[in-house]
């Protein structure tokens, strides 16, 4: 649950009830994360998403390198993004 | 040179490792305190690359592994209980208790359910408010402020039905424990990237100038960890005792203050019990008195239940650093990832799994003792 997956903002929630969400997609897989402690992270942005929650912003080049290493990890993927999560290599 | 040419930029990878093959003039033990640089480190086989001398000694980085076992049996306790859902991250329903573990109470027949963020789990009782809903809220300070934000929003919302079983560790403490202890062996520490993203590192700046000891935040990409090693070791030649980032493109200073807020209003600093290591004072999280409503412990008062390890496992000496999952007789036959006899071996950013991955023999000699071809 520790690992930290990189994924690229492809929406942010109109909803104003409850925390700040938007969806991120992860390599394929969509999710929606809370962008509650990243609120300056836009549509195109990069952030690094720890169950389910936006903790830092980063650039493209470091997503790629991150989610690299997460593939070689056995489930590593799966694990983080949750029960229904489908893994494309 | 063994496995160098796997890497995405191995001519970086060289060169680093040149660097670091002309700063080291003596043996250091540095240990890093992140499951998942574990994971890189033992896959890539860096350990086994670094000059002779330099070692890499791998900590209580991973959350699952350190959760306590009496905390796995009140888990176990409150699933089987009628009318509750349990829900928590799926790397915790095999982490054996003393009694077996939270995917033996679901095939008995008890609601467990694997959620992947905990505000799922705050919707899950928004949906269900006749029945009690549990979240297992476990984790370094990378998940604290998830599960703080859950907390907030069951209250903010009034599903009064949402409580936590709360057992949350904090790495600062731990590594003062472990310079702490008398048979230390650890020079320098790589400190984890994404923590520090969270908390920043000045929690980590007194204990580098108290114990005199080198301490480099560090991503965990192969090539971030070959260049904290090498940090550390020019600190640690040079007789410098600093903490350095190696990791600027995530972390800054004082790492993420909404995070580091929202943690802070809903827990309180009290002290653990780590899994394989003993009691550390003030070293993790529990609600604040505030949030005591949605305290799964109060609210199913499970007694005190007397744990006890399986007494093959030597998870504890491998947590402190003092031995290998490779120096265990049940390492690879009694003890596998599908059979797991202790917590290293459940989750992949536990040591034990992350050897069994990567392929390491019983036999094989430990890393200190390769030769690397130069
Ligand atoms: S190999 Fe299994 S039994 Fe041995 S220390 Fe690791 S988890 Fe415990």
């Amino acid at each position: 649950m520790c690992l930290g997956i990189p994924g690229r903002v492809v929406a942010v929630s109109e909803d104003e009830r409850g925390p700040l969400t938007g969806t991120v997609d992860f390599d394929g897989i969509r999710r929606t994360v809370c962008l509650a402690y990243t609120p300056e992270a836009g549509i195109g942005d990069y952030v690094i998403v720890h169950v389910g929650f936006a903790i830092s912003q980063v650039d493209e080049a470091e997503a790629a390198k991150t989610l690299a290493v997460l593939r070689a990890i056995p489930d590593a993927l799966a694990t983080e993004l949750g029960p229904d999560a489908e893994v494309r290599s | 040179m063994k496995y160098l040419d796997e890497y995405r930029d191995p001519v970086l990878a060289r060169r680093l490792l040149a660097e670091l093959n002309g700063t080291a003039t003596r043996p250091w033990a540095i240990m890093e305190v992140c499951g998942g640089q574990t994971h890189t480190l033992v896959r890539q086989g860096i350990d086994e690359l670094l000059p002779a001398g330099v070692r890499m000694i791998h900590g209580p980085g991973c959350p699952v592994c350190v959760t306590p076992l009496e905390i796995i049996d009140k888990a176990v306790a409150i699933a089987s209980r009628p009318g509750v859902i349990f829900t928590s991250y799926g790397d915790m329903l095999r982490v054996p208790g003393t009694h077996g573990d939270l995917l033996g109470v679901k095939a008995r027949g008890g609601d467990v359910r694997v959620v992947y963020s905990p505000l799922d789990a705050v919707r899950v009782a928004a949906d269900n408010p006749g029945r009690e809903v549990v979240f297992f809220a476990v984790g370094f300070e990378t998940t604290a402020p998830a599960n703080a934000m859950a907390v907030l929003h069951a209250a903010d919302t009034g599903v009064a039905n949402f409580s936590v079983l709360v057992s949350h560790v904090l790495v600062p403490p731990a590594i003062t424990a472990i310079l702490d202890a008398p048979d230390n062996q650890v020079q320098a520490f790589l400190a984890a990237g994404h923590v520090c993203a969270v908390m920043g590192w000045t929690e980590y700046e007194p204990i580098a100038a108290r114990y005199r000891v080198p301490i480099v935040v560090t991503g965990f990409e192969p090539l971030d960890l070959l260049e904290g090693i090498v940090m550390a070791v020019r600190q640690l030649e040079e007789g410098r005792a600093e903490v350095e980032n190696q990791y600027a493109r995530a972390v800054k200073r004082t790492g993420n203050a909404p995070a580091r807020d929202a943690v802070r209003r809903v827990f309180q600093v009290t002290g653990r019990t780590w899994r394989g290591i003993g009691p550390i004072p003030a070293s993790g999280l529990a609600l604040a008195p505030e949030f005591a409503g949605h305290d799964a412990e109060r609210r199913f008062a499970v007694e005190d239940v007397r744990a006890t390890e399986h007494p093959d496992c030597i998870a504890g000496a491998i947590l402190r650093g003092t031995a290998l999952p490779t120096d265990c007789a049940a390492y690879g036959t009694r003890c596998t990832p599908r059979r797991p006899l202790g917590a290293p071996m459940v989750s992949t950013e536990g040591t034990c799994a992350a050897f069994h991955h990567a392929g390491r023999r019983r036999s094989a000699p430990t890393p200190s003792t390769v030769e690397v071809p130069r």
